[in-house]
């Protein structure tokens, strides 16, 4: 009867998904309510954990519950702890949710909300969630070892290099489109820039009470903390309207740029305890609080989605970003579909903390779906807002043109209507000077937010809920700029410790100046290079981002298909190597587009020819004239790093199907580097909770 | 009230709020001999651990 009831359930959750999904994919000119994404979502999700996760937790991975972990084996008390399985699922999804979920699919609805839904749902659960595991698993049967030693190990050096420089290549890539994401978000607006600016001081003096004033007591810290990022909020509406305070903030982007850089810079030298720490505790509790009321207010209130499902854009003519919906809805949404950063997490940190093979399929699985269902909250608040709106907030003024009535001419000629005052009324609403060319994602999705949070809590407060959202995107990016540019500058301290001992010890003060200003320019000149873009620099970067992070995802696939057909699963092989195959087509699309399109919007050398001509024929007037050269070396630079980053992604691929055929023909190889079996000692009271 | 309870013993656990306490214990249980590191030690010696490696995603 138990058992009859649990079917039943199922069934009735496979009925409601599918209807929910086809209900979205088939609904055309009515808007559609939120709602039914959130239950698409939630059912997709939960059939996938319940049936796909533990088919491969029981029958490829062969999880064994009497086997004792790492965290066990090793136990000391430091990074090495075994750990409730709900703790070890909220440090990993803390780790895991960063800002990429919220900005891939806001510029990605650009093709109407039904292609990045799709792929958020479709990706998560086939490709995202099973890589995070796999990873998560393999890790933990390897001392939780991380993917670059994991590659060398398995594959070879040639496996552990192309990981390593992967890992690198994508933190600069990184960093520096979520610097101009902060960038354009700060632009002309003295309100979000001055509240920005206060999260600074905020994090430091949290990082001293938490040190000297009362050490170790987090949550004080944090309770204040928080406190004072909203007064933060309240204050920088204050700022924006008194006329001298004003002016100290209202900047270009060019100014704002470099106030980022040189803030990365001091972040990266000044002990953790005073900034990064604090700071990622502020962020945390912001994220996790924003997400859950965000949840609580699409539920409730269950917004009307005005985008249509698909637009023409998806013919490779959109605004945002030139390129058709194959292949670049795939890259521009990375995370929330497939995230290979995350591969860094799953192994290193999370694997250390297990107590139980079994509770990998929470974390691993379930950690990825939940972050999966943030990115599918982004695509709602984005497309809540009217299409014109939308459009008219993230159209670079290259696209539509600097003047507000240019734009909103041509976006209402594209069929999506949106008047000059209805703009100003928003903008005035949201307590900013203009909304016009704000690309970048954040803003449209805090006007989103703002709109959503306004009508579930009070629409009185609509500026204040929108520089709320930007506080909250910013000080995670910021966040995520902290401790990417430290890891950077550990990764290239290690590489140089091999030439000059020296260097590789990370506290020597010359050798942390050299490399972090190393990281830093690195970042800083792409960030440069997206401000002075005329095109707003989102359409330069992002693709090269996304491109980048599935590099990545597909070197983590790699080596767990290498793995699975090492240790005899081949005939499972394809639990990885389907959305490795998927990855390696799209990414290799997307390059090969960026690359040789003959498309001025898509092509990088494109790109540089066409403003070489027209340099040289004088067409362009003298202050573009005078940055030209720059902007043509730098659409080269790029096109070769597209180049490099594709070879890389081709060399791990080769190298793992030459490693696992010889393997299947019997010839040597490198050994399956699994840490013996030991039983669990804590099995006996190991307790489900 | 019990479940409350338990959230904030979840909140603390999560946030490193009890790093100390849970320090403390593992330290009589396996180094009973030697004298545990100060609060103040300790909540250095942790963070500057937490911060090594790739520690936050995009």
């Amino acid at each position: 009867m138990n058992n009859l009831l649990k079917n039943a359930l199922w069934v009735g959750i496979a009925l409601l998904g599918a209807v929910a999904v086809g209900g979205i994919a088939l609904n055309r000119g009515e808007s559609i309510s939120a709602l039914w994404f959130v239950a698409a979502a939630v059912c997709v999700y939960a059939i996938a954990y319940r049936f796909y996760a533990s088919w491969i937790a029981a029958k490829v991975l062969v999880l064994d519950e009497t086997r004792a972990t790492p965290a066990e084996r090793f136990d000391n008390g430091r990074d090495f702890i075994p750990t409730n399985r709900w703790i070890v699922f909220g440090h990993h999804f803390a780790a895991i949710a960063g800002p990429g979920p919220l900005i891939g699919p806001t510029l990605a609805a650009q093709f109407g909300y039904l292609p990045g839904t799709l792929w958020i749902l479709v990706g998560a659960v086939l490709g995202g969630c099973v890589q995070d595991m796999v990873t998560l698993f393999f890790s933990m049967r390897r001392d939780g070892r991380s993917l670059g030693q994991m590659a060398r190990d398995e594959l070879g050096p040639i496996g552990g290099i192309a990981a390593l420089i992967g890992t690198f290549a994508i933190m600069i890539i990184l960093i520096a489109v979520l610097g101009l994401v902060v960038v354009n978000a700060m632009k002309h607006s003295p309100w979000a820039t001055s509240t920005v600016a206060a999260t600074i001081p905020i994090a430091m003096f949290v990082g001293l009470y938490m040190r000297n004033i009362r050490p170790g007591r987090v949550l004080e810290g944090s309770a204040l903390g928080v406190v004072l990022l909203l007064l933060a909020v309240v204050g920088g509406g204050w700022v924006g309207h008194n006329a001298t305070l004003r002016s100290l903030f209202d900047h270009d982007g060019l100014p704002l740029a470099w106030a980022v850089i040189a803030y990365g810079f001091a972040a990266a030298i000044v002990p953790v305890w005073l900034l990064l720490a604090p700071r990622d505790y502020l962020s945390t509790f912001m994220k996790l609080g924003t997400i859950i009321l965000l949840a609580i207010a699409i539920v409730v209130l269950q917004p009307a989605i005005r985008m249509p499902a698909l637009t023409q854009f998806i013919d490779g003519t959109g605004p945002i970003f030139g390129g058709k919906l194959f292949p670049f809805v795939f890259i521009t949404i990375a995370c929330g579909a497939i995230s290979g950063f995350h591969s860094l997490i799953a192994s290193g940190t999370t694997p250390k903390l297990l107590a139980n093979e079994r509770d990998i399929r929470m974390i691993g699985y379930g950690g990825m779906a939940l972050e999966s269902f943030v990115a599918i909250m982004a695509l709602i608040a984005a497309t809540v807002l009217e299409p014109g709106v939308f459009f008219a907030i993230n159209s670079p003024a290259g696209v539509v043109g600097k003047e507000a009535a240019e734009a909103v001419a041509k976006i209402s000629s594209w069929g999506f209507p949106v008047t000059v005052e209805q703009m100003n009324l928003l903008a005035q609403q949201m307590g900013e000077t203009t909304l016009f060319a704000r690309t970048g994602g954040a803003p449209s999705l805090a006007v989103g937010m703002a709109s959503i949070f306004g009508s579930a809590f009070g629409q009185g407060m609509l500026a204040l809920w929108y520089h709320f959202a930007i506080m909250f995107e910013a000080i995670f990016i910021l966040t995520t700029l902290d401790a990417g540019t430290r890891v950077g500058r550990f990764m290239l301290q290690d590489m140089l410790g091999n030439v000059w001992p020296r260097m590789g010890e990370t506290s020597w003060t010359p050798s942390v100046i050299l490399t972090s200003g190393l990281v830093v320019g690195a970042w800083g000149y792409f960030l440069y290079i997206g401000v002075i873009d005329p095109n707003g620099g989102v359409n330069l970067l992002w693709p090269l981002f996304g491109i980048a992070n599935q590099m990545l995802a597909a070197i983590a696939l790699c080596v767990g298909t290498g793995i699975l057909i090492k240790s005899g699963k081949l005939k499972y092989a394809w639990i990885t190597g389907v959305p490795l195959t998927w990855l390696v087509l799209v990414t290799s699309a997307a390059a090969w587009e960026k690359i040789f399109s003959e498309d001025k919007r898509i092509g990088f050398f494109a790109a540089a020819n066409d403003m070489a001509a027209k340099l040289a024929a004088g067409a362009l007037p003298p202050e573009k004239a005078a940055v030209a050269p720059q902007l043509i070396f730098n659409q080269h630079l790029d096109a070769w790093l597209t180049v490099f980053f594709v070879t890389v992604l081709w060399v791990i691929v080769l190298d793992m199907l030459r490693v696992s055929a010889r393997s299947l023909s019997g010839r040597p190889v490198p050994p399956v580097s699994e840490s013996p079996h030991i039983p669990s000692r804590l099995v006996e009271d190991y307790a489900r909770d | 009230m019990d479940a409350l309870r338990k959230l904030w013993r979840a909140i603390r656990c999560l946030s490193g709020d009890d790093a100390y306490e849970r320090y403390l214990a593992h330290h009589a249980e396996h180094h009973p001999d030697q004298t545990p590191l100060t609060r103040e030690a300790f909540f250095r010696q942790w963070q500057e651990n937490k911060w090594k490696g790739a520690k936050r995603c995009c």
